[in-house]
């Protein structure tokens, strides 16, 4: 220890957990390598649930009048398939990226506050269970008030989704309020979404604290990777937004709990008001699904074009920027809920100004790869997949800026379009980008490039033939949310071509992780530098030591790395340097082989032991007239502040916690 | 291996800060930030209901106790004094002062929130206002119903920290950041307070 001060001797509740292998090792770790794994296999986990419900959706709408599901379960599925996507699979497997690259891209140790990102997974982990654990406690008698209303809840209807929420994933008020979706389903999404909404909030501190004050030396703020930039403009968007929904998540919660009127109309309540609350945080969320796939997208692009990225500046600010107009557009979700026409038009003007962000980021990518030596490997193919994908959803995006043509689209499947090309085509996209990409940085093998080639072949075309229809079939003005459409309208052709194409999608999921098993252990050996890469996480070692960096590094640059592997003639061409092989072994021997001591925070029990207290006190909320109710809320809230009081009498780092330079030679 | 004679000493986690702004402080900022637009929503939450026409009576604004709120004000206000002097005797390293004015802070937090359960009491069995008599009442107790958790937040960390000096014989070193952080959100909660009086207690109004 550098500090000479003798330690208060802590006295803590459990002994210190010691394990670097196996399960426990995994439950009590703070490495934010390990807990981007952990949120990366989670998330991909719920990726799989809500694919097949989304693959039960299509099934039910392949056809004209389909019977496959209850009208019921049609609403359960579309609710849990939206949440599950949105909070459960795109929201962590970002968080998974940055936990596992942020402080390999800015030359950190670790995370600002170790323990604290710990919490944040666990806590994320449970409230997806907890969410889907409606399904276990579901009271199909409760919501016999509502019988016949069209496409919605009779007892009868429902079977095994008895209990899952299904209001929408924005249950909107009234629909979702205590009058109208009795019963406790909706409560698991809203205060699950509540726990999911804490886990984010504290990766949202973390993450800008790591930002601001972890970096390298010589790692100024414009050098950091695009990658870095968008992940700071997400976490304030998080840092700002979550706040709001979680007021809004609230107020619901006290409606339906405990006889609050907020929502109630017939008592001066205000159901409008729930819509700006949920879209006050709901549209700056989608900048939040979107950003951190622009950021991968803005690294591979450069990598594999051999240029730098085109227009770094513009690209970052124009991040920035579309952070902050992303908190004045809200109300163009709501320009069919009867708004004043001043606000139709401000809303209006706002959200086509958001087009000029996103052009300018889109300019940069194409001109990113103009002119460059272009490797179409599997990661580029996904990212350039992405860039045109998202001009696609990006341009059917604006159209709903236009107010009367809006009126025409709103809930027609063409907004179901719209939000998947920029999500899947989008998002998702990016993401497997990500994935082909970072892979050497887990494994130190490459993805085998022939079948991800196939996985993207098989996504693009699944994914166009799956959601192209539908803008079409919303032009010809098939309504979203219902589970049956009527023959005599040649729906059906479309329809049919969409499901094939779901299934189509599902196939290249499949063969992605054929392909990830497979390369994990038979994968080709990387070496330090496989994709010839320009940022400094690729100047260590591979898989990643548990160290991070044997030394901390100093940037000296922009695309620091590359810098250190070429030059440019006079014409301005990039040359690589003679020494620059010889650069990347000394790299990969230096990284191995740490000359000092370092600390590493130890592991910690008491992140999983708070994260635990949470889902306690939701159960009890939701149970809370009866006894059991009362006493899980006490229980809950007693384990989490008892859990906080022994983590902040522990300190981060054991006397003994350093990895020891034989461990390290180990490794 | 110009590269490698440049690169900075191995140094421990934590130690570094690019901003030179310890980084439990910055995240405490960070975290506050956000807090300012969890009670800027429920404020405004209320202001849209208060004088909304026609709600179950009594409006909030027609029951408030003005002199006694402002009692309770003076209270937490004078919590933010002690919990400067706390901050100020631990950096002087007076351990006996700081755990005086740690407790006296939470005493005074303590007596607010006691102020409020008073409050809510007196609004329920003497004027008939519960959560559910109207949206303006159900905003006004969760308003104030979350201020006043995030007192009992802010109480509880200061009697740990209390505890932990009496434990140890005083705050080591590493521990004085904690009395600040502590403080900071202290003071937070305070300014809050002072908005939520101002706005929500003297200027709101309810229809005539």
């Amino acid at each position: 220890m550098t500090t000479t001060a003798a330690r208060p001797t802590a006295t803590t509740i459990f002994r210190r957990p010691k394990a670097t292998t196996g399960f426990w090792s995994w439950i009590t770790t703070v490495d934010h390598k390990r807990i981007g794994i952990m949120y990366g296999y989670t998330a991909f986990v719920f990726f799989i649930i809500g694919g097949i419900e989304a693959l039960l959706i299509r099934i039910q709408l392949a056809q004209p009048n389909m019977e496959f599901i209850t009208a019921a379960e049609y609403n359960a599925l579309f609710t849990t398939h939206a949440v599950t996507m949105i909070f459960l699979f795109v929201m962590p497997v970002s968080a998974a990226f940055v936990n596992y690259l942020l402080p390999l891209m800015i030359g950190a140790r670790d995370v600002a506050f170790p323990r604290m990102n710990a919490l944040s997974y666990w806590i994320f982990l449970f409230g997806g269970i907890f969410i889907y654990s409606a399904i276990l406690f579901s009271d199909v008698t409760a919501p016999a008030g509502i019988q016949g209303v069209p496409g919605n809840l009779d007892p009868s209807d429902q079977t095994f989704l008895g209990g899952i929420p299904s209001g929408g994933w924005f249950l909107y008020q009234p629909n979702a309020g205590p009058v109208f979706s009795p019963g406790r389903a909706i409560d698991f999404a809203v205060i699950g979404i509540q726990i999911l909404g804490v886990a984010s909030l504290i990766a949202s501190v973390n993450f800008i604290v790591t930002i601001f004050n972890m970096r390298a030396k010589g790692m100024r703020l414009l050098r950091m990777p695009v990658m870095v930039w968008m992940t700071l403009v997400v976490q304030f968007l998080l840092l700002f937004s979550l706040p709001i929904i979680a007021i809004a998540l609230f107020m619901v919660m006290f409606d339906r709990q405990f006889g609050t009127l907020f929502f109630d109309a017939t008592a001066g309540g205000d159901p409008i008001l729930w819509q700006h609350l949920f879209w006050l945080f709901g549209h700056p969320e989608v900048y939040v699904l979107i950003l951190p796939a622009m950021g991968i997208v803005s690294e591979i692009l450069p990598v594999f074009s051999k240029k730098p990225l085109f227009g770094y500046p513009a690209v970052v600010f124009a991040g920035a920027g579309i952070g902050f107009l992303g908190f004045g557009v809200w109300a163009h979700h709501m320009f069919a809920s009867g708004i004043t026409q001043v606000a139709q038009a401000a809303f209006g003007l706002a959200t086509m100004t958001i087009a000029i962000p996103t052009g300018i980021k889109i300019f940069n990518w194409i001109g990113t790869m103009w002119g460059g030596k272009i490797r179409f490997t599997t990661p580029m193919l996904f990212a350039i997949g992405f860039v045109a994908m998202f001009v696609i959803g990006g341009l059917s995006g604006v159209t709903h800026a236009v107010v009367p043509s809006d009126w025409q689209q709103t809930d027609t499947y063409w907004i179901v379009a719209h939000f998947h090309y920029v999500l899947f085509g989008g998002a998702v996209f990016g993401i497997f980008a990500g994935l082909y990409y970072w892979f050497p940085k887990l494994t130190g093998r490459v993805m085998n490039e022939k079948l991800g080639k196939v996985h993207f072949w098989v996504m693009f075309i699944g994914f166009n033939l799956t959601f192209a229809p539908m803008h079409w079939l919303g032009l010809q003005g098939m309504v979203r949310r219902t589970w049956q459409y009527p023959e005599g309208l040649n729906l059906g052709p479309w329809n049919l071509a969409s499901t094939i194409g779901a299934f189509v999608i599902a196939l290249s999921v499949v063969i992605f992780m054929v392909n990830w098993a497979r390369s994990r252990r038979h994968g080709e050996p990387s070496g330090l530098d496989p994709w010839d890469a320009r940022t400094i996480e690729w100047t260590i070692p591979n898989p990643t030591p548990e160290y991070n960096f044997a030394r901390p590094p100093v940037v000296r640059s922009l695309d620091d790395f590359w810098h250190r592997k070429y030059t440019t003639d006079e014409e301005g061409r990039a040359v690589r340097r003679p020494e620059a092989d010889e650069l990347i072994a000394r790299l990969d021997e230096e990284g191995r082989n740490p000359t000092e001591p370092i600390h590493l925070p130890s592991p910690s029990y008491f992140p999983i032991i708070a994260a635990a207290g949470l889902p306690l006190i939701g159960y009890g909320i939701i149970f809370h007239t009866s006894t059991v109710g009362k006493l899980l809320i006490a229980f809950g809230a007693i384990v989490t502040i008892a859990a906080l009081l022994g983590w902040g009498m522990e300190p981060l780092e054991e006397e003994h916690g350093e990895l020891s330079l034989e461990t390290a030679e180990a490794h | 291996m110009t590269d490698v004679a440049q690169t900075a000493p191995a140094d421990t986690h934590g130690e570094h800060e690019s901003t030179g702004i310890e980084i439990r402080k910055l995240g405490m900022w960070v975290f506050l930030s956000s807090e300012f637009l969890f009670f800027g929503a429920l404020i405004t939450n209320y202001l849209l209901f208060a004088s909304r026409p026609g709600l179950a009576r009594p409006y909030p604004a027609e029951i408030y106790d003005i002199p006694f709120t402002s009692v309770s004000s003076f209270v937490l206000l004078m919590s933010s004094l002690t919990m400067v002097l706390a901050h100020h005797a631990i950096e002087r390293g007076d351990q006996a002062g700081t755990r005086t004015w740690l407790l006296a802070t939470a005493m005074l937090g303590s007596l607010f929130i006691g102020g409020q359960v008073f409050e809510f009491t007196d609004f329920v069995l003497e004027y008939g206002m519960k959560l559910t008599t109207s949206p303006a009442a159900s905003a006004f107790f969760v308003l104030t119903g979350f201020h006043g958790l995030h007192v009992l937040v802010g109480v509880l960390m200061l009697f740990s920290l209390y505890g932990m000096s009496r434990r140890m014989g005083g705050l080591s070193p590493k521990h004085h950041l904690n009395v600040e952080l502590v403080g900071l959100y202290w003071h937070f909660v305070d300014i809050i307070w002072i908005v939520i009086f101002t706005v929500v207690y003297l200027i709101s109004k309810a229809p005539v």
